[in-house]
């Protein structure tokens, strides 16, 4: 059977959730592996929200905020770069390929960057193959 | 032990050390001249490092029998595990009792490599071992007398509530004996005990409280030290220094006493109660602290920070939501 994986993208509410909206209202056609979880702004992304999505099985996890200097609340966005630039490193260290972690930011107006990305982003994790982590987490302990 | 003839039944306590180094027992014996206190307030029915009281005699004790266990020490191998179990049994109150029972302690940091490529290094590769004949523990050996027995080394580190329900957390690597001595006194006192799960013996309150040290709200740095890199001036809060310390995340309780002695804080005291992840909340603190909003600037930044991991859940990470590399 082919693998199929699930991507959990945490989208901000005011460039990267209404761009994918655009996206759809658009009729834009990319793939239907991403599982969207709206967030105010990509500076909440706790860091516990990435760890957990893979935990619970999420072949990789996507975070979209504003272009820099478009935050609407002005720097919750490179709050979020530089949290993600030590989770990408953290990550790394637990064994986990950093390429299943991606930031990019898509603004209100990029309908189809996003879905590019939808469709780029779930054919490099189908090249990485499903994600090993929740199987190791829960089974290897004995 | 039997003579139960006193009109106030004492209290039956036991100590226990799973995977631990022994601090945990010794704090106990921390308390000094206290403990003749303890013990005219208490039988210690079972300890280890103290008692010759064997395996079999805990079996035979009936259920519930002790009314207070402290177990110390993370869940290594299969003898762990079966005292772990088989004080659950026997106890009234099961205290995880230190780092490692609580979270998984130093012993986790295991969690990094496998069984595999611990026993290849300690029996084959380390610099004091000539094992010519790749000699590996067995559990089990036959010899004329009958066979041998060694507990089952498992794949991975576990605290003690991912093996049995655990009543109370006493935190700290060693918890801070005047702790143990408030938390016995509740008990012995017959005091109103806080509810099931809770952790004692520390506060609500984060390190960063109770720390003395100068601290602004600016806390912005261009590059991260290790202590050894940097003169501290003794007066400045470590992180606005560039030092990390896990104060912002770690429970009070312990006196800041690493902090006191200019050291920044590892962390051994846990979470606060609101955190899920022990380390995340840290990594997020730490990461926002970075001075810059260039991206190559930020990931110069973040490669003075050594090693995320192994600082953030020095203590954790068994009990983490990546609670091991993934092999």
């Amino acid at each position: 059977m082919e693998f199929n994986p699930t991507i959990v993208a945490f989208l901000c509410n005011w460039c990267s959730y209404t761009g994918a909206d655009l996206a759809g209202t658009s009729r834009m056609k990319y793939k239907p592996n991403v599982r969207v979880i709206r967030v105010m702004c990509s500076g909440r992304v706790d860091p516990t929200f990435v760890y957990k999505s893979f935990r619970e099985g999420a072949d990789g996890v996507l975070i979209c905020g504003c272009h820099p200097g478009d935050c609407h609340y002005q720097e919750g966005n490179y709050k979020c770069l530089r949290r993600f630039k030590l989770m990408k490193k953290y990550i790394t260290q637990m064994g986990i390929e950093p390429a299943r972690l991606h930031l990019e930011w898509i603004s209100a107006s990029e309908g189809k960057q996003f879905a590019e990305l939808i469709d780029s982003m779930t054919a490099r994790i189908k090249e990485l193959g499903p994600s090993k982590i929740k199987t190791v987490v829960e089974t290897l302990a004995i | 032990m039997k003579e139960e003839t006193s009109q106030k039944p004492k209290l039956k306590l036991a100590v226990y050390w799973g995977a631990a180094c022994g601090g945990c027992c010794v704090s106990v014996l921390d308390v000094h001249e206290k403990l003749l206190d303890v013990i005219a307030a208490a039988d210690l029915v079972f300890w280890p490092i103290a008692l010759d009281i064997k395996y079999k005699d805990v079996e035979a004790m009936p259920d519930k029998y002790i009314d207070v266990t402290l177990f110390n020490g993370a869940v290594r191998n299969s003898e762990n595990e079966h005292i772990a179990k088989l004080l659950r049994q026997k106890s009234k109150v099961l205290v995880a009792y230190g780092s490692c029972a609580h979270m998984g302690g130093i012993p986790g940091l295991a969690n990094f490599t496998t069984k595999e490529a611990i026993f290849k290094r300690v029996y084959e590769e380390s610099e004091s071992t000539v094992n010519p004949d790749k000699i590996f523990p067995q559990t089990h050996f036959d010899v004329d007398e009958g066979t041998l027995e060694l507990p089952t080394f498992y794949n991975d580190v576990r605290s003690l509530n991912q093996v049995v329900d655990v009543d109370y957390y006493l935190p700290g690597c060693p918890p801070q004996s005047e702790r143990l001595l408030e938390v016995f006194t509740l008990i012995a006192t017959g005091a109103p005990l806080p509810p099931a799960g809770s952790v004692v013996g520390a506060s609500e309150k984060t390190q960063c409280d109770e720390c003395k040290r100068t601290k602004t709200e600016n806390k912005k740095v261009k590059r991260f030290y290790r202590p050894i890199d940097i003169k501290d001036d003794g007066v400045t809060c470590f992180l606005e220094q560039g030092v990390i310390c896990m104060g912002p995340s770690t429970r009070a309780g312990c006196g800041v006493r690493c902090i006191v002695g200019n050291a920044p804080c590892r962390g051994c005291y846990g979470p606060s109660e609101a955190a899920s992840d022990p380390g995340a909340k840290m990594l997020s603190a730490i990461a926002t602290m970075i001075d810059s909003n260039n991206e190559k600037e930020i990931e110069k930044v973040v490669e003075t920070i050594d090693d995320p991991a192994g600082t953030f859940y020095r203590f954790s990470l068994p009990s983490s939501i990546i609670r091991r590399t993934i092999v």
